[in-house]
């Protein structure tokens, strides 16, 4: 999901963790106790959720630009409101995000360092384009839509802090799935060019979309142990398989077909079986080479440069009124 | 980095008149009043409260998880502090 490079091999050295702690820790997980920041915890722990939730957080961050394209060009003022609102919660999820990788041990400074190098990555979905303003409706039904198949179990993750933040991200998300939703719904209803519109952002999304939940089961690294420590609740396929089958009534309901001459109900299992998902397009977007990656982060850096005379004024200002108080102190003495 | 890093604060919010304010979470803010701005923008965008406080995260005094047995075990041995301890016969109605 948008932490899926998570998936990917982690070449840290493995540290030796004492047996007892090991196994106490263990039990807490499994009785479904939080685990708090100050609390003992494996290294291993500790860095898969600082990646997962800082790949989360860059995911938030990065996510502001594929939408931030269409504000000047919002149909309506309407329109327009609910698009800045829901780019502004997307802002405001990285930082509650930041803020709980932080209690991990981390800083800031080096999370952003970490984005910005290239070093951490983010969701692949973020690195295709939106190309028409359908693409604000197919991101916010589909793309969003996978984000909270996904971000509904990490409410009960096991560590606190996360948790926590992904309940506050819940609540908002559900909102950024039914404007989008809506958008396409007026679209699909909409003159015969406007339904095409619709269609073609369907069209383009939906394979990307069923990549967001990360590689298939067989081939994912780290699901045994994230499922013991209860960071993860469920495979990959097992909440992919749960989006397409919320979804594919849903594009019935719009008139829209899904782009998969293979999908078929399976009448056995119950579920929508899907045609095969391209992997190598997943392993190439990810490793830098999607549509928007390059361009992805050449903003994220310009933004980064342009911001410092903003963090520096900032700073400037605090220490100014800070020696002013204390002048104003000396002086009442 | 080369910046400099800036203070971590943490945000309680009272949700409503008559409610304490509750913690919610934690932001990055050069002092006292860029906080109160950056936490009315983070935490409160859907009405979330009428009161905000923040307070640096370094100035928060917090007992060590390692004590948590020693802390609180004597509120779970002392059951005699609970009402439901006592006997009272069901015929003296509620008390």
């Amino acid at each position: 999901m948008y932490a899926q490079a998570l998936d990917q091999k982690d070449r840290s050295p493995v540290i030796a963790e004492d047996p007892v702690r090991l196994e106490r820790f263990e039990a807490r997980c499994t009785a479904e106790d939080k685990i708090e920041p100050k609390d003992w915890m494996p290294d291993a722990y500790r860095r898969t959720l600082i990646r997962q939730i800082s790949q989360h957080a860059h995911s938030e961050i990065i996510g502001m630009q594929p939408e931030g394209n269409w504000v000047t060009r919002a149909p309506s003022l309407r329109r327009k409101s609910i698009l800045l609102s829901k780019i502004q919660d997307e802002a405001g999820h990285g930082l509650y995000l930041y803020s709980a990788a932080e209690t991990l041990g981390v800083s800031r400074e080096e999370l952003s360092e970490q984005l910005l190098s290239g070093k951490a990555k983010y969701s692949s979905i973020f690195n295709y384009s939106t190309l028409t303003w359908a693409d604000m409706g197919a991101v916010g039904w589909l793309v969003d839509g996978a984000a909270i198949m996904n971000q509904i179990p990490l409410c009960r993750c096991s560590y606190g802090p996360y948790a926590r933040a992904m309940i506050r991200i819940c609540k908002e998300e559900s909102f950024h799935q039914r404007q989008g939703f809506e958008i396409m719904h007026t679209l699909a209803k909409g003159t015969v060019a406007q339904k095409a519109m619709a269609q073609d952002a369907l069209n383009r999304w939906w394979w990307p979309c069923l990549m967001m939940f990360g590689p298939p089961d067989q081939a994912s690294q780290h699901s045994d142990t994230s499922m013991r420590w209860k960071i993860k609740r469920f495979s990959n396929d097992e909440l992919r398989q749960k989006f397409i089958d919320a979804m594919v009534p849903q594009a019935r309901f719009l008139g829209l077909d899904i782009p998969d001459p293979e999908l078929r109900f399976n009448e056995e299992s119950g579920h929508w079986q899907t045609g095969a998902i391209d992997w190598s397009e997943f392993r190439r977007v990810l490793a830098g080479d999607g549509p928007c990656n390059r361009q992805r982060m050449r903003v994220r850096r310009q933004a980064e440069d342009e911001g410092i005379w903003v963090r520096d004024a900032a700073r400037a200002f605090a220490a100014k009124r800070a020696a002013r108080r204390q002048a104003a102190a000396i002086a009442a003495e | 980095m080369s910046e400099a890093t800036t203070p971590l604060y943490e945000v309680f919010i009272r949700p409503k008149a008559g409610l304490s304010h509750k913690h919610v979470g934690s932001l990055h803010a050069c002092d006292d009043d860029m906080a109160l701005h950056m936490a009315r923008d983070v935490y409160t965008r859907r009405a979330e409260g009428v009161s905000i406080w923040v307070v640096r995260s370094d100035l928060i005094a917090a007992s060590d998880p390692v004590d948590k047995d020693m802390l609180f075990e004597p509120t779970a041995s002392k059951i005699y502090r609970h009402p439901t301890f006592y006997d009272v016969p069901d015929d003296v109605g509620h008390m």
